[in-house]
């Protein structure tokens, strides 16, 4: 649908459902893509299905001298990062008044600082190209607020006020930076949800359903492409009517 | 080292897109060349590539005019 054929993305926690399915959207519309996350053996089938242009680039990203190696390894594997696609997260649920320093730090850690750093460190080539895009996936949450995430919201938030604060600044170098706030997606994780917590979600969903990866996807293939070039500092809620703001 | 004059001027045309004659030792990127602050952050890096130096942020910040980014790449290289 989009063309990114020449592109190199570098995409976060693509070793999960979500991540995987933006880095096969991105890969399918044309783009090498570098694969990264924690976990090294799910990073590597992936690259064997993608075959060619698919890089694995492990990094643990509560680790802030793995943050700054990563945009090096990606743009060694690739030769330039042209799109970043800031989807890794981790969530460390806990009602507030239970919550513990560790438990927020954790979570802003992985889902904001790292996210500050690795943009900072893509910048310079995006400059240079006077072409880049920034794409965060954030959440329904961040803006609706959720009991037991105020770590996990306070991060998505985070993010919403950061890109548009970034989008500002680079806008005149042709540097995009959009977020895509996801609902309710049907993953590994919510496949062991019980039938009853299932119809609790989908009586809030108008469209009835679970999103799927690929509709996130869909979403950050268009942000990441050519013709989402006057799109900046927005958020593609992607929630089957689940919010509509 | 007259050189490096030069190639700081050249890339300082290049990059803001101004007449050579404008670009004097005394020119402050902003206030005389019409930089905007994400200019000024372009040229230093386009200064660490061109002569291989590191420029700190904090050296960043002192190069106001075009002799400023001379007198200190020259003490750099």
């Amino acid at each position: 649908m989009f063309d990114l054929g020449g592109r190199n993305a570098l995409v976060t926690g693509a070793s999960g459902g979500i991540g995987g399915a933006i880095a096969e959207a991105l890969h399918g519309a044309g783009a090498t893509v570098a694969l990264s996350g924690t976990r090294e053996a799910p990073l590597a089938e992936l690259a064997e299905k993608l075959g060619e242009r698919a890089h694995v680039v492990p990094a643990n990203l509560s680790d802030a001298d793995a943050v700054a190696a990563l945009p090096k390894a990606a743009a060694e594997a690739m030769g330039s990062v042209d799109i970043l696609v800031n989807n890794a997260g981790i969530t460390r649920d806990n009602l507030f008044m239970r919550m513990s320093d560790d438990e927020w730090a954790q979570v802003l850690e992985v889902n904001l600082t790292s996210v500050f750093r690795l943009s900072r460190a893509v910048l310079r080539g995006m400059m240079k190209a006077r072409w880049g895009r920034i794409i965060n996936i954030t959440s329904v949450v961040g803006t609706t607020g959720n009991p037991g995430q105020g770590n996990y919201a306070a991060a998505k938030a985070g993010l919403v006020g950061m890109s548009k604060s970034l989008a500002y600044e680079v806008a005149s170098r042709g540097i995009t930076v959009n977020c895509v706030a996801p609902g309710f997606i049907a993953t590994a994780m919510t496949d062991k949800l019980s039938d009853e917590q299932k119809g609790k979600i989908l009586a809030q969903i108008p469209a009835g359903a679970m999103g799927r990866p690929a509709d996130i996807a869909a979403a950050v293939a268009y942000l990441a492409s050519p013709d989402a070039g006057y799109v900046t500092g927005a958020t593609l809620h992607v929630n089957g009517g689940m919010a509509m703001i | 080292m007259s050189d490096i004059a030069d190639r700081v001027k050249k890339i300082v045309v290049e990059h803001l897109g101004v007449e050579e004659d404008k670009v004097v030792d005394s020119a402050s990127f902003i206030d005389d060349l019409g930089a905007d602050s994400l200019d000024t952050v372009e040229l230093v890096m386009a200064f660490e590539e061109e002569f291989g130096i590191e420029i700190p942020d904090d050296a960043a910040e002192t190069i106001q005019t075009v002799g400023d980014a001379v007198t200190f790449i020259k003490g750099a290289v």
